[in-house]
C-alpha cells in the first residue's frame, strides 16, 4: 500500500445544544496520513482544538471497528462517508486526496434531535426494540439447543437481518427518515427462525405502531437504506415486513387493531 | 481481612447443585420490593438485568454509551463454548473445566470453573430460544469450531461477529423487561462512586453524561458488570470508552482487586502503523483454524510474502508446538510471535509483524468444494476461486475489516498480525456467590476475577459473561437478598449519598480547575507506553519498578497539568475521559506492585527470572498459588492470600509440545 500525506479542509457542523442554532465551522488540516482513520483525524482535529483553548468536536464512537454502531457522521451527503458497506470508524483517509475539501454533518432526523454538534439522541430506536423486537422467553426456560432443527438456508438469511448494528444510517440516508430498514431487520430475522413463531403477529405490529409513534417517515422506495447501510442489509427486510403486517391484520384475531393502510411502512 | 471464599463443600461436580438446593430464596411479593443497580450493560450486565427483572425484582440499568446494546461485548468476534459434546468428540462438563483450570495455568479457582462447564450448555439453548443465528449445519442442527487451547469442537458461533448476535440477545431480553417495567435503562450515564450504609452497598452516584449533572440512586444490592480494564494500556482492542472507573471506585471503598497483573496479550491483531493509531483490531483466533502463521526463515528478507518459497518460511508455531500448531493458547502464541520479532525475523515496513496465512486453507477447501461438485480436471483457478468462497463464508467480515484497515486483500497476500492487549483476568475479588469484599457489591463478567486465571482460552468470555448473569447471579444474589426483605428502601438525601456526592463533585472540579497545557489523550498515550514497554508481554523487576516510579511521576504531572475544555454542566466527552484516565493512572501502579509480587510467570504473567530453559514460562506453585487480592487503604495497597486448592485438576507444567 502507497502511503501519504494531504492537506484537507474540514467544514464541520457545530451546534452548541438542541436548543441553540447550529452553523458550519472551516477547520484546515495539515499533514494528514492516508493510513488514519476518519476518526483519527478528527482527533488531531480535537488535539488541536484543545490546545488553543476552543471546544473539541462532539461526536459518538466507541468501538472502532465496526460493529457497535455507535459512530454516525453524514460526510459529504452520505451516511458514513464514500465506502460501501463501511462505517465511519473504518473510514480511511486513503479515500481522500491533497486538497479536497470533506463536509461533516450529524445524522439528520426529526426522530433523531441533536445532542451536540455531531451527536444525535437515538433512544427511538431502543424504543421500537421494546415494543417488540425480541423472544419471549425467560431465562431457564429453553428445551436443548438441537431439540429444533432450523432450515440452514433461513438460518442464515436471519443473520443476515440480525447483523444490524442499529446505527441510524438508514434514517440518515433516507429523503423521508424512514426507519422500515432497521425494523425491516429486526422482524425479518425472528419471523425467519422458528423459535419466532408465535410472537410474530403481535411483534409487527407492535413494532411498526411504535415506529410511526417515533416521527420517522414513510417509505418512498428509494433505497438509499440498503446502498448506505454498512452492513449491506437487503430491502427485502422492508418487503417481509410488509408482508408480515398485512398477514397480521388478515388474521381474525388482531381485527381490533388500527388500519394497517394508516401506517408508515406499506 | 481473612478471605472466606465461600465454596461449598462437597464434591466438586456437586457442588453447585448443592448450593442450588439449599440457598435462601425470596418470594415473588418480596421481589418486587427490592431494588437491584447494574452498572454495565455488555454481556454480564444486561443478561444479569434481563434475568433479575424476570424474577421481579426492580432493577436499574446503567451505561456509558447511548443504548445498551453498543456495549464492548458486542465486538467479540470467534464464538463461545459450550460442553455440549454435539460433535461426539469426546467433550464433557469436565474436560471444559479441566482444560480452562490448565489454560489458566492453574490459577483459577476449581469451584468456579467446574460450575461455568456446568452451565455453559444452557447458555446455549437459551441463546438459541432467544432466536440467536448460531452457525448450523446443513441438516439445521448447530455447528462448531475449534479454538486455542483445546482439542475438542465446542466452539459455538455466528460468523465472526457471535459477540454481537449474543449481545443482541441478551438485550432483546433486557428491552423485554423495560417494556415490562422491571428494568429502568440509565444510558449515558456513567457511576462515579458507590454508597455506602452501615457497611453495605446502597447506592451510586451517577454522572448524567448528557446534562452533566450528578444524580443518586438507591438500592438494596448492586453489581458491577463494567467489563476489563485493557484501556490502561491505551492501545488495546476495546472499545474507546471501555474504563475501569466503576471497578476502581469499587476498591477505593473497600472491594479488593485480585490479580491486576493477569492481562491477556492476544495473538492476532492488525499490526500498529502510527503514532496517531487510537486502538487496535483483533482478527479473531478462530482465524488460527485455517490460517498458518509464519516468518521468514531467513533474517532481513526482503521479498513479499507470497514470493517467498516454502523451504523459506518458518511456520514457528508448528515447529515448537506440533501437538497444537497454530491453535496453542493465547499467551503462548503472542511470546512466541515477539520472540520472531525481537529476533529480526519481523515482516512489513516496522518489522514488528508476523504472517497469518490462508493459501494452504483455500487451496484444501477448493480441493473438497471440487470433489463435492464430482468436477474433474479442475484447474488450479477453479480451486482458489471455490476455497476462497468457503473461507469468506467462515470468516468474510473479518477479512473485509483487514481489508478496509490495511488496504491489503487477504484472501491475496498473507495478513499481517502482531500481538496486543485484549483482556485483563483479573478484576473485582469475588467469592463463590460473585460478591465482593463489600457486602451487597457483586461483580459478573470480565469486571471479576473469577474464572480465567492466569490466562483465558479463546471463547470463554462469552460464556462467563452470560453464565454470571443467567445462571449464577440469580441464584447467588438470592441468599443475600433474603435476609433483604425487610430493609426498606433509603432515601437518598441519607448523609451517605451527601458525602459521596460531594467527593464526586470535589473531584470533578478539581479537574476542571487544573487548566494545564496538556491534553487527557496525550497522558492516557503516555500512560500507556509505560505499561506496554514495562508491564507488556515480558516483565522483570527492574523494569516494573522503573514503571511504578513513572507512574506516580505521571500521575502528579497529571493533576498539575492536564487541560480538560468545555464545563461540567454539559455534554462534555474530554471530561468524562479525564476522569477514567485519572482512574487508570491509579490502577496501573497496582498493576506494576502486582506483577512485581508475583515473581513467577504463568499465564499471561511472564516473568523474565522465571522460565525454562527453553523460554517456556516457569511457574512457582510453592510460592504463588495464591490469588493476590490487594486492598486499598490510604497509607497503600495491602496483599491478601487465597490460597487456591487443587483437588481434580493436579496443577502440572502446561505442554502444547
Amino acid at each position: 500500500m502507497e502511503h501519504y500525506t494531504m492537506n484537507l479542509t474540514l467544514k464541520v457542523w457545530r451546534q452548541k445544544n438542541r436548543q441553540e442554532k447550529g452553523h458550519f465551522e472551516t477547520y484546515d488540516m495539515k499533514d494528514i496520513l492516508s493510513e488514519m482513520s476518519f476518526l483519527e483525524m478528527f482527533d488531531v482535529l480535537n488535539e488541536r482544538l484543545i490546545l488553543e483553548n476552543k471546544e473539541p468536536v462532539v461526536f459518538d464512537q466507541d468501538c472502532r471497528e465496526g460493529i457497535c454502531g455507535a459512530c454516525s457522521m453524514y460526510i459529504d451527503g452520505r451516511a458514513h462517508g464514500p465506502w460501501q458497506k463501511n462505517t465511519v470508524c473504518q473510514l480511511h483517509m486513503r479515500a481522500y486526496k491533497d486538497g479536497d475539501t470533506i463536509v461533516v454533518e450529524p445524522w439528520r432526523s426529526a426522530a433523531f434531535p441533536i445532542i451536540k454538534d455531531l451527536m444525535v439522541d437515538r433512544k427511538a430506536f431502543d424504543r421500537i426494540i421494546e415494543a417488540g423486537g425480541f423472544i419471549s422467553v425467560n431465562t431457564g426456560n429453553a428445551v436443548d439447543a438441537n431439540s429444533t432443527p432450523v432450515d440452514r438456508a433461513k438460518s442464515e438469511e436471519a443473520f443476515d437481518s440480525a447483523t444490524c448494528i442499529g446505527c441510524g444510517a438508514c434514517v440518515a440516508a433516507c429523503p423521508n427518515s424512514s426507519a422500515v430498514l432497521f425494523v425491516g431487520a429486526k422482524i425479518s430475522q425472528l419471523a425467519l427462525l422458528p423459535q419466532g413463531d408465535p410472537e410474530r403477529k403481535a411483534r409487527v405490529i407492535n413494532m411498526v405502531d411504535q415506529m410511526d409513534k417515533e416521527g420517522f417517515g414513510n417509505c418512498g422506495n428509494i433505497y438509499n437504506c440498503e446502498a448506505e447501510c454498512p452492513k449491506g442489509i437487503s430491502v427485502e427486510n422492508i418487503a417481509r415486513m410488509n408482508r408480515e403486517y398485512l398477514g397480521a391484520f388478515s388474521s381474525s384475531e388482531m381485527q381490533t387493531r388500527p388500519n394497517p393502510a394508516k401506517h408508515n411502512g406499506v | 481481612m481473612e478471605l472466606d471464599a465461600k465454596i461449598p463443600v462437597t464434591e466438586l461436580d456437586q457442588k453447585w447443585a448443592d448450593y442450588k438446593n439449599h440457598v435462601n430464596l425470596v418470594s415473588p411479593a418480596n421481589k418486587r420490593k427490592l431494588e437491584l443497580i447494574v452498572i454495565g450493560s455488555g454481556l454480564a450486565g444486561a443478561s444479569a438485568a434481563a434475568t433479575l427483572g424476570e424474577l421481579g425484582y426492580k432493577v436499574k440499568v446503567f451505561c456509558f454509551q447511548d443504548s445498551p446494546r453498543r456495549a464492548h461485548s458486542i465486538a467479540a468476534q470467534g464464538g463461545i463454548n459450550a460442553a455440549k459434546n454435539y460433535q461426539n468428540d469426546g467433550d464433557s462438563v469436565f474436560r471444559l473445566f479441566y482444560e480452562t483450570v490448565k489454560g489458566g495455568d492453574y490459577r483459577s479457582r476449581e469451584a468456579n470453573v467446574y460450575r461455568l462447564a456446568q452451565v455453559s450448555g444452557n447458555i446455549i439453548d437459551q441463546c438459541v430460544a432467544q432466536g440467536v443465528p448460531f452457525a448450523r449445519e446443513y441438516g439445521g442442527l448447530l455447528s462448531n469450531r475449534s479454538f486455542g487451547g483445546t482439542q475438542v469442537q465446542r466452539t459455538f458461533y455466528a460468523a465472526g461477529q457471535t459477540g454481537q448476535q449474543l449481545l443482541l440477545g441478551a438485550y432483546g431480553a433486557l428491552e423485554r423487561q423495560v417494556s415490562m417495567g422491571n428494568v429502568t435503562m440509565y444510558e449515558r450515564h456513567e457511576m462515579h462512586d458507590i454508597v455506602i450504609i452501615d457497611g453495605k452497598a446502597r447506592g451510586i452516584i451517577a454522572r448524567n453524561l448528557v446534562t452533566g449533572k450528578l444524580e443518586r440512586y438507591f438500592g438494596h444490592a448492586a453489581l458491577i458488570c463494567s467489563g476489563g480494564y485493557a484501556n490502561v494500556f491505551y492501545l488495546s482492542t476495546n472499545a474507546m470508552g471501555s474504563n475501569v472507573t466503576a471497578a476502581w471506585k469499587s476498591h477505593k471503598k473497600g472491594a479488593y482487586f485480585a490479580n491486576p497483573c493477569f492481562t491477556q496479550i492476544h495473538p492476532t491483531c492488525i499490526p500498529v502503523t502510527g503514532d496517531h493509531q487510537s486502538k487496535l483490531t483483533l482478527m479473531s483466533e478462530s482465524l488460527r483454524n485455517d490460517g498458518r502463521i509464519w516468518v521468514p526463515k531467513n533474517k532481513g528478507d526482503k521479498r513479499r510474502g507470497i514470493d517467498i518459497p516454502n523451504e523459506d518460511r518458518d511456520y514457528y508455531l508448528e515447529r515448537r508446538y506440533p501437538a497444537f500448531g497454530n491453535l496453542v493458547p493465547r499467551d503462548v502464541a503472542s511470546r512466541a510471535a515477539k520472540e520472531r520479532c525481537d529476533g529480526g525475523y519481523g515482516v512489513g515496513t516496522t518489522k514488528m509483524a508476523v504472517y497469518l496465512d490462508f493459501a494452504d486453507a483455500i487451496k484444501r477447501y477448493g480441493k473438497i468444494e471440487t470433489g463435492k461438485l464430482g468436477m474433474t480436471d479442475t484447474k488450479n483457478e477453479t480451486i482458489t476461486e471455490l476455497g476462497k468462497e468457503v473461507i469468506a463464508e467462515k470468516y468474510g467480515n473479518l477479512f473485509e475489516m483487514y481489508e478496509k484497515i490495511t488496504g491489503e486483500n487477504p484472501y491475496d497476500v498473507p495478513m499481517r498480525i502482531y500481538p496486543a492487549v485484549h483482556y485483563t483476568m483479573g478484576g473485582l475479588w469475588v467469592d463463590y456467590e460473585l460478591m465482593t469484599t463489600v457486602p451487597g457489591l457483586y461483580s459478573l463478567g470480565e469486571a471479576n476475577f473469577s474464572d480465567h486465571g492466569a490466562n483465558r482460552l479463546g471463547a470463554s468470555a462469552l460464556m462467563q459473561g452470560l453464565g454470571d448473569g443467567y445462571f449464577v447471579i440469580p441464584y447467588t444474589l438470592s441468599r443475600y437478598m433474603a435476609d433483604e426483605i425487610r430493609t426498606n428502601a433509603i432515601s437518598t438525601s441519607h448523609p451517605a449519598f451527601d458525602e459521596a456526592e460531594n467527593g464526586v463533585k470535589e473531584r470533578i472540579e478539581r479537574l476542571m480547575n487544573v487548566r494545564g497545557n496538556e491534553s487527557v489523550e496525550s497522558f492516557h498515550k503516555r500512560l500507556g507506553k509505560i505499561m506496554w514497554d514495562k508491564c507488556g508481554m515480558s516483565r522483570n523487576e527492574k523494569g516494573l519498578s522503573e514503571a511504578i516510579n513513572e507512574i506516580k511521576a505521571l500521575r502528579k504531572e497529571f493533576w498539575g497539568n492536564v487541560k480538560v475544555s468545555g464545563e461540567i454542566l454539559e455534554m462534555n466527552p474530554e471530561l468524562d475521559k479525564a476522569g477514567r484516565v485519572a482512574d487508570f493512572l491509579e490502577l496501573a501502579e497496582l498493576i506494576c506492585i502486582d506483577a512485581l509480587n508475583r515473581k513467577e510467570s504463568c499465564g499471561g504473567h511472564f516473568r523474565e527470572e522465571s522460565q525454562t530453559s527453553e523460554g517456556e514460562a516457569l511457574r512457582n506453585d510453592e510460592q504463588y498459588s495464591y490469588v493476590a487480592a490487594w486492598e486499598y487503604t490510604d497509607s497503600g495497597e495491602i496483599l491478601h492470600k487465597e490460597e487456591l486448592t487443587f483437588e481434580v485438576a493436579m496443577p502440572s507444567q502446561r505442554n502444547y509440545k
